[in-house]
Formats: C-alpha cells, sequence, structure tokens
C-alpha cells in the first residue's frame, strides 16, 4: 500500500493508504482525528470541510493521496495554544450555534474560511457561503448570528 | 430581569467546549480493539421473492470472516412493534412479522438481504458486491389508495394490506355525520402530508461487543432511547437478559424521532459479534439511510369542517389513509391513531368530531415519528381547513380563530377527542404573535413587494400539541406495550457535588447543561457542582428516553421528585447536626437552618456527614446520600401558540421566498430561554423544510427518486430567514413539579399551515383563486396551480 504525508494541525503525518482512501477516511480513521464528520456520500452535507492550504474542502471530496504534501487543519486545530475555544469556536457557544454538535466542526471550518476572505459579510453572504455545509437541529438562526458575532470580535481585534 | 443561574438562565452550554473541538464522541467515533465490519446487501427492488442467495464467491474474497443471509436469523426473532392498534370494530391490528434479514422475500429498497461482516469496511462493501441473489420480482405497491384497492399484498400472510380502520370515537360517528349533513356550512379540503426523510445529520451507526469471558453483550448505538432499545432487542428479538445486555449511545447527532426506533442492524452487529467473539461495526452511509431510517408523515386526508352561520366550528369529520410502509416500525402504529386523532380539537371549541384513519402497508421504508409525528399532520389539516373556510365566509383569518377559541377562563377544557387541555391562553399568544411579527405593516410590506413585480402573502395559523404522552396506565388502554415514566437517580457526593443519572437522553437538547440548572437551583449550589450522566444502560436508571418533547416535563420531573427527597432526608441529617427537630428545619440558598434561630449548617457539612457518619442518627437513617425517582405523569401537558409567515412569491417563476416568521408560543415555564429559541428554530427550519422543500418520492416501481442529498432538498442556510420567536407568554403546566411543558417540537409542528396559508394568500392577492397546493410547493408545483 502506497504512503501518503502531510501537515495535519501543524504536525508532520503519514499513514498506509489504498488509492481509493478518501481524505477523510484518513483523517478519522489514520489519524483518529474523529471530529471530522461524515454525514453523507455525495459531497453535499459539508461536515467533512477542513482546511487544505488555506482553503476550506470538503475532505470526503478528496483522496488522501491528493493531499500528499498539504498543509491540513481540521476542527482539532482550531482551538487556542492554550486550550481555550478560539473566536469562532467561543462565537458558536456564544450564540448557542450548535445543538447536536455533528454539523458543528464543518461549519466552525467554513466560518474561518469565509471569515478569512471576507471579513465584514453581510447576513445574506453568511448564507450564501454555508449553502455546502447542512445543519439540521439549528435552523442555522444562531449559526449566522454566530458568524456575525466572530467576524466583529475579529475585526476588533484586528 | 433575566436570571443568570438556575432555573430561567440562558446559561451557556457545557456541551459544546467537546463538540466545538473535535471532542465528542459519536458511535462512529468508537473504535474496539479487533473489530470486524458490518455491509449489508440491501435489495434493489421493492418487492420480490428471493430465490437463491448464494455467498460462495462473496465468502473467498478477501478479508471476509463470516456472510449472513436471513437463514441464519431463522431461529432469532423479529423485530417487535411496541403499540397495539385496535380498529373500528374491536379487532387488533394487523401484524405482520419483521425479520431482521430478510426471509423469503423483500418488501423495499433497502430491505437487509445478507450482511458480510470482514475485516476491513471496503472489504465487506466488496464482498457484498459478490453475492449473487436471484430475486424474483413482484409488481410493488407503492400508492395507499391502490393498496387498500387489492393491489399486491405486501405481507400474503395477513390477506390484505390494511393494518386498521381506526374510528375515533366510533360511538360519534353518526352524531358527527348529521351535524356535518345539517351544517350552514360545510368546507372540504383533501391533501397530502408530504413523505419526510428525518435526516438526522449524524447517520445511524451500530457496534457490536461481546465479552466471552463474562458473557456480556454491549451495544454501542445512535439512538434516542439506550433502555428501549436494550429491553426490545434483548427480550424479543435476541433473548438476552438486560443484566447481560448494555446499550450505550453516547454523543448522537440529531434524532428528530428517527433513532427511537429499535432498527435490524442493531440486533444484527449484537449478535454477530456474540458468534464471531469480536466486536463487529457497522455505520450507515447516507444513501443507507434514506432507504432504511424510518420515514415520517406521508398521510392522505380529507377534512370537512362544519360552521354556523356565525362562524362558528360545530363539526369537524376526516377521513385519512396513512402509510406504514412495509414493515411496523417500532411505534408507527400509534402515530396516525393516538398522536393525530386526539389533537384535532386543536384550540377551539369543536363540539363534535370524527376521525377515521385507514393505516396501510406498501413496498416502501417503514414510516414512524418524525419531529411532531401526528400532531404536525393534524394540525396541518385543521389549520388548513380553517383557512380555507375564513376565505369561503370571508371572514379574517385570525378572526375565525379567535371566534371559536377556547377562552382562557375555559380551562381545565376536555376536548371531544379525549384529551384534557389543563391550561393555556390562545388569545394571549395571538395578540403577543400580532405583535412580534408586526401584522399592522403587513399591507405595507405588500406594497413594496408588489412594486417590484412580487406577490407578498401572510398565513397565520395555531397549534397545539399534546407532550409527554401519559400516564403509563392510560397509555397501556389505548395499545402502548410500554411505560412511560422517567427516572432519575441523584447521588450528592460526600463533598457536596451532585451527579445525575437520568434515563433521558440528549441528542442536541443540552440536557447536560439544563438538567444540572434544574437541580442546582433546588439545592442552591453552583451549576458547576452538577453533572449528568445519560445514555448509557449500565449506569443510569431504566429510563424511557428522549422523544415527544418529554424530557423536561417527565424527566426532568423525576429528577425534582429524587432531588425532594435527597433534601427531605438531608434535613434529617441536619437536624441531627443541629440537635432540632426535622420539622424546623428550613433549606434555602444551600445551608440549613432551624427556623426562628441563628443556627445553621452548611450543604457540604450535611453531605460529609451522610458519607463520614460519625455524628449521625445510624438507628433511624441510613448513611449516604442517593435517591431514585421514577416519575409517571399524571397527564400530558400542552404546548401551543400562533404563527405567523410571510412570503414572497415570484409570478414569473412560481418560487417563494420566506421573508420572515415569527412564532408566539406558551411552553409553560422555561429552564433555560437560549436553548427553547434554538429549538424552535430548528422546528421552524424543518416545518419551512417540509412546506417548500422537502419530499421523499417513490416511482411506481418503488424506487426512492429522493434517494440523496442531490435530490432531497434540506433546508439550506439561505432557504431560511432569521426567525422572531417568543415565549413570554406563559402559562405553566398545572400537574407536573416545574410546570412545564415541551417545546421540541412545537416550531416542527406548527409552521407548515404558515408557509402554505401564506402562499394560498399570495396567490389570492395576485388575483389567483387556489384552494390549496400540496407540500412541499416548489416552484413548479405553484407555476402549475398558477395556471391550471
Ligand atoms: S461528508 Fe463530505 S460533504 Fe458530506
Ligand atoms: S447542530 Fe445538529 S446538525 Fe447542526
Amino acid at each position: 500500500m502506497p504512503n501518503v504525508s502531510m501537515t495535519v494541525n501543524g504536525r508532520n503525518v503519514s499513514g498506509e493508504i489504498e488509492g481509493r482512501t478518501l481524505l477523510s477516511e484518513f483523517i478519522r480513521d489514520t489519524l483518529q482525528l474523529t471530529g471530522t464528520h461524515v454525514g453523507c456520500d455525495t459531497s453535499q452535507c459539508g461536515a467533512c470541510v477542513v482546511h487544505a492550504d488555506g482553503r476550506a474542502v470538503k475532505s470526503c471530496t478528496m483522496f488522501a493521496w491528493e493531499a500528499e504534501g498539504a498543509d491540513i487543519v481540521s476542527i482539532e486545530g482550531m482551538a487556542n495554544a492554550d486550550g481555550s475555544l478560539g473566536v469562532i469556536q467561543q462565537a458558536f457557544q456564544d450564540n448557542h450555534g450548535l445543538q447536536c454538535g455533528f454539523c458543528t466542526p464543518g461549519m466552525v471550518m467554513s466560518a474561518a474560511a469565509l471569515l478569512q476572505d471576507n471579513p465584514d459579510p453581510s447576513e445574506a453572504e453568511i448564507r450564501d457561503y454555508l449553502e455546502g455545509n447542512i445543519c439540521r437541529c439549528t435552523g442555522y438562526h444562531n449559526i449566522v448570528k454566530a458568524i456575525q458575532a466572530a467576524a466583529g470580535s475579529l475585526r476588533a481585534a484586528a | 430581569m433575566p436570571k443568570d443561574f438556575g432555573i430561567g438562565a440562558s446559561t451557556k452550554r457545557r456541551e459544546d467546549a467537546r463538540f466545538l473541538t473535535g471532542n465528542g464522541q459519536y458511535t462512529d467515533d468508537i473504535n474496539i480493539h479487533g473489530q470486524a465490519y458490518a455491509h449489508f446487501l440491501r435489495s434493489q427492488v421493492a418487492h420480490g421473492k428471493i430465490s437463491a442467495v448464494n455467498v460462495e464467491a462473496a465468502a473467498a474474497m478477501p478479508g471476509v470472516i463470516r456472510i449472513f443471509t436471513g437463514a441464519d436469523f431463522e431461529g432469532v426473532g423479529g423485530l417487535p412493534c411496541g403499540w397495539q392498534v385496535t380498529d373500528r370494530h374491536g379487532e387488533p391490528m394487523k401484524e405482520p412479522g419483521h425479520p431482521v434479514l430478510a426471509q423469503g422475500k423483500v418488501r423495499h429498497v433497502g430491505d437487509p438481504i445478507a450482511a458480510v461482516v470482514a475485516e476491513s469496511a471496503a472489504e465487506a462493501r466488496d464482498a457484498a458486491e459478490a453475492i449473487e441473489v436471484e430475486i424474483e420480482e413482484l409488481p410493488a405497491v407503492i400508492d395507499m389508495k391502490a393498496a387498500v384497492e387489492g393491489g399486491p399484498l405486501v405481507h400474503d400472510d395477513i390477506g390484505s394490506n390494511l393494518c386498521y380502520d381506526w374510528g375515533f370515537i366510533e360511538d360519534n360517528r353518526d352524531e358527527v355525520d348529521a351535524a356535518i349533513r345539517d351544517a350552514h356550512h360545510v368546507t372540504t379540503l383533501e391533501l397530502t402530508n408530504n413523505r419526510l426523510v428525518p435526516n438526522a445529520m449524524e447517520p445511524r451507526v451500530a457496534v457490536g461487543d461481546y465479552n466471552a469471558a463474562n458473557d456480556e453483550s454491549t451495544l454501542y448505538t445512535t439512538s434516542q432511547n439506550p433502555h428501549v432499545i436494550r429491553l426490545l432487542m434483548g427480550a424479543f428479538v435476541l433473548a438476552v437478559p438486560e443484566h447481560k445486555l448494555r446499550v450505550v449511545a453516547p454523543d448522537v447527532g440529531g434524532g428528530f424521532g428517527s433513532k427511537i426506533f429499535h432498527y435490524a442492524e442493531e440486533a444484527f452487529c449484537t449478535l454477530a459479534a456474540r458468534q464471531l467473539r469480536r466486536a463487529v461495526k457497522w455505520t450507515a452511509s447516507r444513501s443507507e439511510a434514506f432507504v432504511t431510517d424510518a420515514h415520517g408523515r406521508d398521510h392522505v386526508t380529507r377534512i370537512e369542517l362544519a360552521l354556523d352561520d356565525g362562524g362558528h366550528f360545530v363539526a369537524i369529520r376526516t377521513s385519512t389513509l396513512a402509510n406504514l410502509g412495509a414493515y411496523l416500525s417500532t411505534f408507527a402504529p400509534s402515530i396516525p391513531t393516538w398522536l393525530h386523532g386526539t389533537l384535532m380539537a386543536g384550540n377551539y371549541r369543536t363540539p363534535l368530531i370524527y376521525v377515521n384513519v385507514r393505516a396501510v402497508f406498501t413496498n416502501t421504508v417503514p414510516v414512524d415519528a418524525y419531529r411532531g409525528a401526528g400532531r404536525p399532520e393534524a394540525t396541518f389539516q385543521l389549520e388548513r381547513v380553517i383557512d380555507k373556510a375564513a376565505r369561503e365566509l370571508g371572514i379574517d383569518p385570525i378572526e375565525i380563530r379567535r371566534r371559536n377559541f377556547i377562552a382562557a377562563e375555559d380551562f381545565p377544557y376536555a376536548t371531544p377527542v379525549a384529551l384534557e387541555y389543563d391550561t393555556g391562553n390562545y388569545h394571549a399568544t395571538m395578540d403577543r404573535l400580532e405583535e412580534i411579527a408586526d401584522l399592522q405593516g403587513f399591507e405595507a410590506r405588500a406594497e413594496t413587494s408588489q412594486a417590484k413585480g412580487k406577490l407578498r402573502g401572510l398565513g397565520v395559523n395555531c397549534y397545539i400539541e399534546a407532550c409527554g404522552i401519559a400516564p403509563s396506565n392510560l397509555v397501556g388502554q389505548l395499545g402502548a406495550r410500554a411505560g412511560l415514566y422517567e427516572s432519575a437517580t441523584v447521588r450528592v457526593n460526600a463533598t457536596g457535588s451532585v451527579t445525575v443519572m437520568t434515563g433521558s437522553h440528549s441528542h442536541g437538547q443540552g440536557h447536560e447543561t439544563t438538567f444540572p440548572q434544574v437541580v442546582a437551583d433546588m439545592l442552591g449550589i453552583e451549576e458547576g457542582q452538577v453533572n449528568i450522566l445519560h445514555g448509557d444502560t449500565a449506569n443510569t436508571p431504566m429510563g424511557m428516553g428522549t422523544y415527544g418533547s418529554r424530557s423536561i416535563a417527565v424527566g426532568g420531573a423525576a429528577m425534582v421528585r429524587a432531588t425532594e427527597k435527597i433534601i427531605s432526608k438531608a434535613k434529617k441529617i441536619a437536624a441531627h447536626l443541629m440537635e432540632a427537630s426535622a420539622e424546623d428545619i428550613e433549606f434555602s440558598e444551600g445551608a440549613f437552618k432551624v427556623a426562628g434561630t441563628d443556627k445553621q449548617v452548611a450543604w457540604g457539612d450535611v453531605c460529609l456527614a451522610a458519607y463520614v457518619p460519625h455524628n449521625y442518627p445510624l438507628a433511624e437513617l441510613e448513611p449516604g446520600l442517593e435517591e431514585t425517582a421514577f416519575y409517571d405523569p399524571a397527564n400530558f401537558t400542552f404546548p401551543a401558540g400562533a404563527y405567523a409567515c410571510e412570503v414572497e412569491l415570484d409570478p414569473e417563476t412560481g418560487k417563494v421566498d420566506v421573508c420572515s416568521f415569527a412564532a408566539a408560543d406558551d411552553f409553560g415555564n422555561i429552564i433555560n430561554p437560549m436553548i427553547v429559541d434554538g429549538q424552535v428554530h430548528g422546528g421552524i427550519a424543518q416545518g419551512v423544510g417540509q412546506a417548500l422543500l422537502e419530499n421523499a418520492v417513490y416511482d411506481s416501481d418503488g424506487q426512492l427518486l429522493s434517494g440523496s442529498y442531490m435530490d432531497y432538498a434540506m433546508p439550506r442556510a439561505d432557504d431560511v430567514p432569521s426567525f422572531t420567536v417568543d415565549h413570554s407568554c406563559q402559562t405553566p403546566c398545572t400537574h407536573n413539579p416545574l410546570g412545564v411543558k415541551g417545546c421540541g417540537e412545537a416550531g416542527a409542528i406548527g409552521s407548515p399551515p404558515a408557509v402554505v396559508n401564506a402562499v394560498v394568500d399570495a396567490l389570492s392577492r395576485g388575483g389567483y383563486e387556489v384552494a390549496h397546493i400540496d407540500m412541499p410547493l416548489s416552484p413548479s408545483r405553484v407555476w402549475q396551480a398558477m395556471n391550471a
């Protein structure tokens, strides 16, 4: 079986894969980073979103070998160095932006990517950007609020 | 002043810390050393005779450990049904078998035929593809009408596709018929309550484990009620007694009803692990979830509403066909009957009601409870027919509702469909709605829309739901094969912190935060001093789990009762410590005081004395401070509310946008307003989804056409607006100790009629007289209705 190497949350990792191994499977099964979730098999739900070289990607739509040498960040890499919640994570808690938590890692990763590109998104822009992340619990109301709050905090800190 | 602690405070959720950092532990995150993987070979056809299953080639594939077929399960019980409905002639419903793996016949696309257990998930999948199955395809019956009118039989042994023909209340039938015959006006509506796929974002997972040394099985499963699964699977399917069977439902990624039921894969993984002596794991793909998770709704109804010349309701008669799918799912028979017929009075004084439901088998996935379960079906038809009646009679839709409301002074109110509403104030919730939705400003907004070439519509409706189904002896008479109590053990630790073990289960509702709010408030200690354990039969008392908005109303009540027992015992200990009589002890803010004196001992000192009983009345009192309570409610609770939806419709395309949605709910007392808001938001999004987007569509051969997120339109962030929700109108429940009513399902129950009413209103304002459009109101359906 071929080997693949990449950086995940700042750590160099490598592991054996099959050609068909998805990046999401590599992250969950090989690396045991189970914060990245798999909610569908048609690349629709966004529960599996991670960052690859700074861009949000659905890790179920990439083969693990496609991430060779890439810099991957998953939800486990989003907290502050001291373990406290990062700004976006904290905003999700403060605004009750999660219920069952299953979509949450993907939501946080998507939100982070959005705010990198657009530090002051309107409600419509947030809703539009989240088109690829399905949440069945929250009705999105508090997710949108959380992202707006996070945007405000990040701008204030900038 | 909003509270910042205890009951009524918007305490932030403690569970979020793990969910936000990737540290949640969902069932698929559990891996047991040496585990094998199961993959199910499922029927591709809706109906057929299995003539041969040849596993020889597949068994020789790499990594295959064993292949199971229906024959391996002949000695095993079928999946049981937990509710027996009696039909209108006094006969029990038809109850066909539901094997773990198909025996002889397949009855829906997705029915499991064989299961491969292999060293890896990929090997199991590969081998399943190599199994040769010969199926003699039979004509499928999909349409409910065809099913009752002599279509092919789903179950040959029961002689028809009719499970039951239920009349409620049968003795009232003639009187209702006469009232409708003689009425001043009768409004009739035929409608469909569209079939939905619950789609919790976490697909189902089961991990069976077996410890041969002590003959103990453990099942990790995505369940809303681990004790119920243990009982059903242990007693009826596998014949494993409870003390040898542990069921764990860890973090669960949403349920909405679909994870109440006992599914074949749970029994399979548990049994396979016992036989293979190693853990067996199965994880559903989303495609698999679409064809195996129990679906929801799927009713076709004709409703007649009779009114007098003053616009007062005089009678309601309904006739419904309810789809059960191919097998009876765990609680399926109760949904179209007791959870639907009993709600037909709604918020109104209708003296005469008769409900007829014929439940039918078809070659489709089983149908069971989905958020609201029966109550959305009742609310939708009632609130739609009222709207239609208002239009026909030229009465304002809010006015016609107000004219018929049960008045605040009429409570407790006995309905003609067997319920007794304890409290409510429907005029007050409607008043609240008119304010928060700014209904005054609607006409101005409609003009703005018109200027853009859009049609704006306003839809208003009410709902009532019955939560916390109870009491057990009554539901037993109605056919329930389970009790509907809840349990809690409150364990006070020696240094005064508290662990609560509850039979309720949290899969997004936030119990880990709200339950401690209640106990901490009662004991006058910090919320952080209390935590809860749930979801594991090994460390929680027998509980019925979480569904039907019952957790705080029933589970919370059990916890209150257990805490009261704690306080009562602690007072005796305090009395001893202060050499006073227990009757003179007052407990408040975490201190025990002797009334009328300045003597007091702190909570922590009493707890320590209970566990280090040196100075302790050992002759009269056991040491320790731990109490269990089982709470069986005296009645249902009755949350109710009024909802308003505004839509903008594009007459060129028929596309509907929801511009605003307002909900004024009465949930009685509230533990955590932030969490209640969130529950309502989520429910409304599901209701808007049902009204505009979601539809489980079968073709006539029984293929599920909307079997993935490419075809089944889940509501996404840009399909819904931000919501305006309010629960300041509170009429506390009179029969549970917290005065709470429950809030989990309200949004999903109350919102679909508001959306459809709004679309019909928009069309009517545009000059299109459209009486009704069936959900989902997709652009093509709306456009067709406009251009019919
Ligand atoms: S799991 Fe990747 S999009 Fe659904
Ligand atoms: S919080 Fe449950 S799916 Fe989003």
